[in-house]
């Protein structure tokens, strides 16, 4: 059985990854464009679960860091026209530098305490993005004129050309799926994934359980951040109701559904929480009803979420012989 | 020359005094042990210790260096691992990997390193591994390192605990009730480990109720009762104490 589900994995994933690849090239711009918010909720759950997945911190605030990211991204686009996707970097900075303040005083809140100063980020960067904070974020009607990106004097129009945008967002979802890959599987993973599973044990192992949850709320940011960029030069305008309280709802509902803490999950429940309503839209009104009904469904009777993480397995056997002594 | 030194530590919890200006010493290379009936702060000697609580007053020093109310990740790096009284493995990953968490402190490579794989730490995970489960094959747990934790027998699991202290190479080891749980062959097999590691060079400082073990263990001890130290001395010394005898085994000497 388990021989079985081994040998069908890879296959099976391949196959999915050539479905992907080659989805536009049958479906219309209006599917295009679903398989692109769905690429962006995966980036954004992928950043999300390295804070709520592996660290296991309650955090209801990842929009904040992804308004910070595209409102950066829009801001300087905007006055100097630096290029958009030079600006992915300055995004995921400004917006690491951002959890780095907030984070500092939050971190040893547990659970549900952080989940409720959390919610009170987003809302307080909404509102301050609403009130036009220093005059710079354009107030309730955001900011306007943002240039597409464009990759060697190509541009990528995410309006109009789907299908090219397309590609420049599965490109960043490939690479950070390998980073956040290579990172689940080392020292800095493994010491999350301790903290959330007993801080104490943790803490008394040696691990310092305050800095790395601290820099998991960074590196969450920063990628969270980044898709903001992504974002912003997608839509060519940005304005704070594409960041609020909801948004961090759909992100969690991701990460958790699809199975915090494992990479292949949190994909699957991008595509389901962002694709499905989609594909329900003929059921109308009646389609959250029913989306809500599986959701909690779902919880009652696989509460771990769809594709949940296995318990790593170390490669004991590649060792020498004589490599194991004291 | 004594490697911990334990100075006057007071520690209270709202009204009720845990600890009560205890004093004493462990000597470098020793087995010591802290005995004393239920409730009389022992564990709350060791939390002092290892930086779980901030005392009241009195201080800890280490190797010559002051670490009251540091953290206890920093306490661990400067080499002081415990054991836990109620077992706190991660229970959901495999035992191998509970070791691994041992060697988190010697290791060096962070996300940025990890990330770009670089073959320093590929190598270092490589050692990591090894060194992993050369402590297993130390505490007789070899061939469970497949296993998850939480499958291990109670006697396993403290086993894995002592296995994931020992990975993060420290001076002293704090071991709390190491033999709680643990049937009269894994006691003696216990002692038996006690004494490996002991000659491995690491001094041990234990917590344990089971008498027969402290007296065959142990080179030194001090009991407390509510808090106070009431004696401290070899366990023959300490048998024939009249204070320990009625303050604590009195009503049961059959444990002797």
């Amino acid at each position: 059985m388990k021989l079985a589900a081994g040998r069908i994995k890879k296959p099976a994933y391949g196959a999915i990854i050539l479905l992907w690849m080659i989805a536009p090239l049958f479906i219309g711009k209006y599917w295009t464009d679903v398989l692109n918010n769905v690429a962006i909720y995966a980036l954004l759950g992928l950043s999300l679960n390295i804070i709520l997945g592996y660290g296991g911190m309650f955090h209801m605030g990842h929009a904040a860091f992804y308004a910070v990211g595209a409102y950066t991204t829009a801001i300087i686009n905007t006055a100097w026209g630096v290029p958009v996707l030079w600006l992915m970097p300055a995004a995921g900075l400004a917006a690491g530098l951002f959890a780095l303040v907030v984070a500092r005083p939050i971190i040893h809140l547990r659970g549900d305490y952080l989940l409720i100063v959390t919610i009170g980020m987003v809302e307080i960067v909404r509102i301050a993005l609403i009130n036009n904070v220093f005059g710079i974020t354009g107030g309730a009607n955001g900011i306007f004129g943002i240039d597409s990106p464009s990759v060697f004097g190509f541009q990528i129009n995410g309006i109009v050309a789907p299908a090219h945008y397309f590609y420049l967002v599965t490109a960043f979802l490939a690479i950070t799926i390998v980073l956040f890959y290579l990172l689940e599987n080392s020292r800095f993973g493994r010491a999350l994934k301790f903290l959330c599973s007993d801080e104490v044990a943790a803490e008394g192992s040696g691990i310092n359980t305050a800095g790395y949850k601290l820099a998991a709320f960074v590196i969450g940011a920063v990628w969270a951040g980044m898709t903001g960029t992504l974002y912003a030069s997608k839509m060519g305008f940005i304005s704070p109701e594409s960041f609020s309280f909801w948004e961090s709802v759909v992100m969690f509902m991701i990460v958790i559904l699809g199975g915090s803490g494992n990479i292949a999950g949190v994909l699957l429940g991008a595509a389901l929480i962002i694709g499905l309503p989609e594909i329900f839209q003929g059921l109308q009104q009646y389609r959250l009803l029913i989306f809500g009904l599986a959701l909690m469904i779902m919880m009652i009777f696989r509460p771990q979420g769809i594709l949940p993480p296995k318990p790593r397995s170390y490669p004991i056997d590649k060792l020498e012989k004589n490599e194991v002594s004291l | 020359m004594s490697l911990l030194q334990v100075d006057n530590l007071t520690k209270r919890f709202g009204g009720l005094l845990a600890v009560d200006n205890v004093s004493f010493a462990v000597p470098e290379g020793a087995v010591f042990g802290l005995i004393g009936p239920n409730g009389a702060g022992k564990t709350t000697v060791f939390n002092l210790i290892t930086g779980n609580y901030e005392p009241n007053d009195g201080s800890v020093s280490f190797d010559n260096r002051d670490i009251t109310a540091r953290p206890t990740h920093w306490i661990v790096s400067a080499g002081i691992a415990r054991t836990f009284q109620t077992i706190r493995l991660f229970a959901n990953m495999a035992v191998i990997e509970n070791v691994l968490a041992g060697c988190h402190c010697r290791l060096r490579s962070g996300p940025v390193a990890s990330m770009l794989r670089l073959p320093r730490q590929h190598k270092e995970e490589r050692q990591a591994l090894a060194k992993s489960m050369a402590e297993l094959e130390f505490v007789g747990l070899l061939d469970q390192a497949d296993n998850l934790a939480r499958n291990l027998s109670y006697g396993n699991q403290r086993l894995l605990e002592i296995a994931r202290a020992l990975a993060s190479d420290p001076k002293l080891i704090i071991l709390d009730e190491p033999a709680g749980g643990m049937n009269e062959l894994e006691t003696a097999a216990l002692v038996s480990l006690i004494a490996r590691i002991q000659a491995r060079g690491i001094t041990v400082l234990l917590i344990e109720h089971d008498m027969s073990l402290v007296m065959k263990a142990c080179e030194q001890l001090v009991v407390l009762e509510y808090g106070k130290k009431i004696a401290g001395g070899p366990p023959a010394e300490i048998k024939k104490n009249p204070l320990v005898i009625e303050a604590y085994l009195g009503s049961d000497d059959e444990d002797f």
